[in-house]
């Protein structure tokens, strides 16, 4: 449970961080809330011999609305998403959503911009981001650029972002629509067995740990658009896909969880 | 005078712990608080494979690290300790098999986590890195991963000088066996189950370290270790590598759990000590959280093979139990004697008049097991109690109905069981109809029906579990005749100072249970002084040379009762001295409050302060009478204590999930008299968690090449706070005629009791849909699959 070696400097703006990262190559990493880098580097998993830390840069920690849009800042942390007033009268979903994630102590520390970078597919905030259709900002040494939820992860903790890029800004539409969020698990701190995302009354469904990624349902999203009842659309939740082994499910239960916790997530969002 | 006639006392108070102050605020030291300038790190190269011959260890990397200084294998490391192995206490048959167990293997590897090689650095950042640097070439061999499978024809050998993985096979029915069998023979019902207990990790908030600090020019060794026995540590420590005793002290500093685990001699302790000894330098090791889940000692591990003889009345006739019980690679101090413990108790609280257990003990290529929270007595009363809720449907009547009709009468005590224990005291019924009007069964149960007739998916389960533990551990003779090593005493000093401070000396070692203030209130009644002015010194062989230690929840009732006669024979010394002082007769002094009072004279009087300065001047002492008032007593207690109770676990299921939510928990207990209430709840609420754990998410999984696959914390499911069902306590108290306080124990009850009450409320959920068992643990998934097997095949 001790890391390797590693060297830490800390970024006093975007662009510093950004330049420490184009300075060290692909042997850093960059440092926010810690809380799922840190246990990875204690286990040896990761062994980044640079860490840079952004922890520090307040300026990104925001959560502005306007022109119906929800603008959030990376390093906002999991704790401001769940106790801001503002989030839960523009995008009630999220704020709902960081409230289940792990504990108190780790809410304290974890932030959006990380936890949408480090791409876990059994993460709760990234599959709420994907069925709300948000959109990343990502910003690099040549500048900013916005990436569509649906177009950013693209394996077990992998996405599109470069090496030398970091996470500035979330933003997802203002306003819900009929919304809710299932998560199955054992612990409270525990990540989703299974988790389930509703948004804009059915129109957006996202399945958390059913994959290599957090998942669009597009089969429910097209069955639904198509005029089944939310119990006939659930029952597609798991078609076509290849979910995780492990301690707590098997495949063939998880598809049957994802199953059972879209059809609740539907009624629950207001989907007969 | 008895503690419960000494009103208004502290005892039976709920007095905060006068612990918690330094241990909130961080004052508290622990092992690894230690400063030890120029100490040298240990780093443990651990086996990955679970059996393997150990071909080569190349420690070139490691060495060429910034502050590694040496790799060493077990080869380089034995002229340490030659063939002095590991220490057994308890050869429990003469036939036992007890191969050598080194701190450092040799030649071949037994399990995930068996030490191959040491790396000695300059700090613990150095050792971890020196220890993830060597590597070691391993030539694999079929390793025995389950219990049943080291049984089974041509199994592979955990230990190839032997000539099976069978360690020991220990039995109890005497002459019985013609009268069980008639019993069955008899029986109009007739139960058979097979129950597993899965193996569990302990996880204490602190994991394991020690330090070994020599004093090269006396030649003397300290010994600081995070353990629960630093007595019986020095003992063996010094056998192990004969050191000499007087040479050799044992400290154990603040210690953050250990539930067992940490009742242990372990290698890490004995190599720490042994380069102390040879650098002359301070060594040191720190346990990490993955490491501990395969370097320390697992709990349970046992096949249970459970049959029930009753007449038409539900009237239990004979209990017969055959178990296979899991050794891992090698014992530890007591591992042979875990099931043993349990092999007293698998009648429960019921009079039953015949009685068999038989228990063969396996080795397999996993860590070893040993005494964690309950040791043997979970096991047994998951046993007696899953089968009493089976025997309740054959007979068709209620868990409560089955339970009464075979309790052991609250007239019967001193009972002596058909397993040859004397119980002390109990009222098992009055506990259970306590613990029924106090969970609403009925409300619950008209509930449960509503729900099925309904077709809920929410369907409700009440579970009962009815237990009588055994602790105290325990009378000497007793202990002689189950082959163990040692007594069962314990030693407590009381010394009374000049200003009328008081210091309690115990051979108790806590770990966090609260002994300074449970000691504290005991004494403070007796003498009639402030608790705060009593201090309880403890844990350090310097400090309390006799003890021995904490462990089987027997400190209060015998480490307690030896600080309760030490203070008897302080106050006698002080009423000898008074009555020299008033020049009155010892016969006609009483004592209450701090004051010795001539009977009839209520002017004549001296306070104890008065007499606690006469004895410290030595002034105008009786004749012959050593100065100073302090006293010591070594307490062999005459029996066990019987603790008792019953649990009432509630779940709600989800049957589309599987999902099992403990919505209600209720316990009765006896534990016998209360110190302090306080810490009873405290202790009985961890238990209750710990119990539950099993019952539905603590479950230490091997995969068949032997790789422990649930060696961290977030997959190996500790429950926190959050997952904790609302506890609602009652307690009864039938005092223990044992002991002059009346007082049982209670650090493992809840873990006894919870786990059966939790899965009989699961399995009472599900009846109706056809489900008879379900194994700990009951997570969701096997809770599902146990629903869609019932009825017929996975949807
Ligand atoms: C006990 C525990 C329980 C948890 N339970 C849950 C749970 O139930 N649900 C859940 O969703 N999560 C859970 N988490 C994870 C938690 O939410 C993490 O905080 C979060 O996933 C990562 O955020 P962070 O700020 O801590 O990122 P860090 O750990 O600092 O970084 C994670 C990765 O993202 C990169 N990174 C960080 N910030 C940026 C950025 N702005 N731009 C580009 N890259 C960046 C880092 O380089 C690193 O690779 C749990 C964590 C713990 C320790």
């Amino acid at each position: 449970m001790i890391p390797a070696a590693f060297d830490y400097e800390v970024a006093e703006s975007a662009d510093h961080a950004i330049s420490l990262l184009g300075e060290h190559g692909d042997d850093a990493k960059l440092l926010a809330g810690g809380h799922s880098l840190i246990p990875m580097m204690r286990y040896r998993l990761a062994t980044p011999s640079v860490l840079v830390d952004v922890g520090r840069l307040d300026d990104l920690r925001y959560i502005r609305t306007g022109n119906g849009t929800v603008s959030i800042g990376a390093l906002t942390r999991h704790s401001e998403l769940e106790h801001s007033a503002a989030l839960a009268e523009a995008c009630p979903m999220l704020a709902s959503v960081a409230a289940l994630v792990g504990d108190p102590a780790v809410r304290h520390r974890g932030t959006l911009g990380g936890t949408i970078a480090h791409a876990d597919p059994a993460s709760d905030l990234p599959a709420a981001v994907l069925a709300l259709g948000g959109t990343i900002v990502a910003q690099g040494p040549g500048g900013s650029r916005e990436i569509a939820a649906t177009d950013f992860f693209t394996g077990y903790f992998e996405s599109v972002l470069a090496d030398d890029e970091m996470i500035t800004e979330v933003r997802v539409p203002a306003g819900s629509g009929g919304w809710n969020y299932q998560k199955f698990n054992r612990r409270a701190q525990d990540w989703a067995i299974v988790g389930v995302a509703v948004a804009g009354g059915g129109s957006g469904v996202s399945l958390v740990n059913m994959g290599s990624t957090p998942i669009r349902a597009s089969g429910v999203e097209a069955a639904l658009a198509g005029g089944a009842s939310a119990a006939e659309a659930a029952a597609a939740a798991a078609d076509g896909l290849d979910p995780p082994d492990d301690l707590n499910a098997d495949a063939e239960y998880r598809s049957h969880l994802a199953r059972v916790l879209t059809e609740r997530a539907l009624n629950a969002a207001g989907v007969a | 005078m008895t503690i419960t006639e000494d009103a208004p006392g502290h005892v039976g108070s709920r007095r905060l712990r006068k612990e918690d102050p330094a241990l909130l605020t961080g004052e508290a030291k622990f092992i690894d608080d230690l400063a030890l300038p120029g100490a040298i790190w240990v780093g443990m190269v651990r086996s990955t494979e679970a059996h393997a011959n150990i071909v080569g260890i190349d420690g070139s990397a490691a060495l060429a690290i910034d502050g590694v200084n040496e790799v060493l294998s077990g080869e380089d490391l034995a002229p340490l300790w030659g063939e002095g192995a590991l220490p057994c206490a308890w050869p429990v048959t003469p036939d036992m098999k007890n191969p050598a167990h080194l701190p450092v293997a040799r030649g071949t590897a037994k399990y995930v986590g068996d030490a191959v090689a040491v790396v000695l650095a300059d700090s613990r950042y150095a050792a971890a890195d020196g220890a993830a640097a060597v590597v070691v070439d391993y030539e694999p061999l079929p390793a025995v991963v389950e219990i049943e499978d080291a049984v089974a024809d041509g199994a592979p050998l955990v230990h190839a000088d032997l000539d099976s993985n069978e360690c020991y096979t220990w039995g109890l029915w005497g002459d019985n066996a013609p009268a069980i069998d008639a019993a069955f023979a008899e029986a109009a019902h007739v139960v058979s189950e097979r129950y597993l207990q899965q193996r569990l990790i302990p996880a204490p908030m602190e994991p394991r370290g020690c330090a070994a600090v020599p004093s090269p020019a006396g030649g003397e060794l300290t010994l600081y270790s995070a353990t629960q026995i630093p007595h019986i540590l020095k003992v063996m420590t010094a056998v192990v590598l004969g050191i000499p005793e007087n040479k050799l002290r044992v400290v154990a500093p603040s210690v953050g759990g250990g539930f067992g685990c940490k009742l242990n001699v372990y290698a890490e302790e004995i190599l720490c000590s042994a380069l102390a000894m040879q650098r002359g330098a301070p060594v040191r090791w720190t346990e990490g959280r993955a490491e501990a889940a395969v370097s320390t000692i697992q709990g349970r591990g046992q096949v249970q093979h459970i049959e029930l003889a009753a007449d038409a009345d539900g009237k239990v006739t004979a209990v017969r139990v055959k178990l296979l019980a899991d050794m891992g690679a090698y014992l530890q101090l007591v591992t042979p004697g875990v099931p043993l413990l349990g092999g007293f108790l698998y009648h429960g609280c019921y009079d039953i008049p015949n009685y068999m257990f038989e228990c063969t003990s396996v080795f397999t290529n996993r860590t070893p097991t040993d005494a964690y929270r309950g040791a043997g007595r979970p096991e047994a009363t998951y046993a007696v109690e899953r089968a009493m809720d089976s025997l309740a449907v054959s007979v068709g009547v209620s868990p409560e109905e089955i339970r009464a009709r075979n309790f052991i009468g609250a007239d019967a005590f001193p009972y002596t069981s058909a397993a040859g224990l004397i119980f002390d005291s109990g009222d098992y019924q009055t506990v259970l109809d306590k613990a029924v009007a106090l969970a609403d069964v009925d409300g619950r149960r008209s509930d449960q029906a509503q729900r099925r007739a309904s077709g809920s998916s929410k369907r409700i389960g009440v579970g009962f579990s009815s237990y009588v533990e055994m602790c105290g551990l325990a009378p000497s003779r007793v202990l002689a005749s189950l082959d163990y090593g040692a007594g069962g005493w314990e030693a407590a000093t009381v010394r009374i100072s000049p200003t009328c401070k008081v210091q309690v000396v115990t051979g108790s070692t806590p770990h966090g249970q609260g002994h300074e203030t449970c000691w504290s209130m005991i004494v403070a009644d007796q003498l009639g002084v402030d608790p705060d002015d009593v201090e309880v010194l403890h844990s350090d062989t310097a400090v309390s040379p006799t003890g021995l230690d904490t462990y089987g929840s027997r400190s209060l009732a015998v480490g307690g009762t030896a600080v309760y006669m030490a203070t008897e024979k302080v106050i006698d010394k002080a009423r000898a001295i008074a009555a020299h002082q008033l020049e009155a007769s010892e016969d006609d002094l009483e004592f209450s409050g701090g004051v010795f009072r001539v009977r009839g004279t209520p002017e004549a009087e001296v306070p104890l302060a008065g007499i606690a300065f006469a004895a410290f001047t030595a002034h105008d002492l009786p004749d012959g009478m050593e100065p100073n008032l302090e006293a010591h007593v070594t307490y062999d207690p005459p029996n066990f204590t019987f603790p008792n109770g019953t649990h009432i676990a509630v779940v709600e299921v989800d049957t589309d999930t599987g999902d099992v939510d403990l919505i209600d928990y209720v316990a009765v207990d006896d534990c016998g008299v209360q110190i302090n209430p306080l810490v009873v709840e405290g202790q009985v609420h961890g238990g209750i968690l710990q119990g539950a754990a099993q019952a539905l998410y603590e479950d230490a999984v091997y995969n068949s090449d032997g790789q422990l696959v649930s060696a961290n914390l977030g997959d190996y499911l500790v429950p926190s706070a959050a997952e904790a069902p609302r506890f609602r306590l009652d307690s009864h108290v039938t005092p223990s005629p044992t002991n002059p306080m009346g007082v049982k124990g209670v650090g493992e009850a809840g873990t006894i009791a919870a786990a059966p009450a939790v899965i009989n409320a699961v399995v009472d959920a599900l009846r109706d849909l056809g489900v008879t068992d379900v194994d700990m643990p009951a997570s969701p998934q096997t809770v599902w699959r146990a629903i869609a097997d019932a009825q017929g095949g996975a949807s």
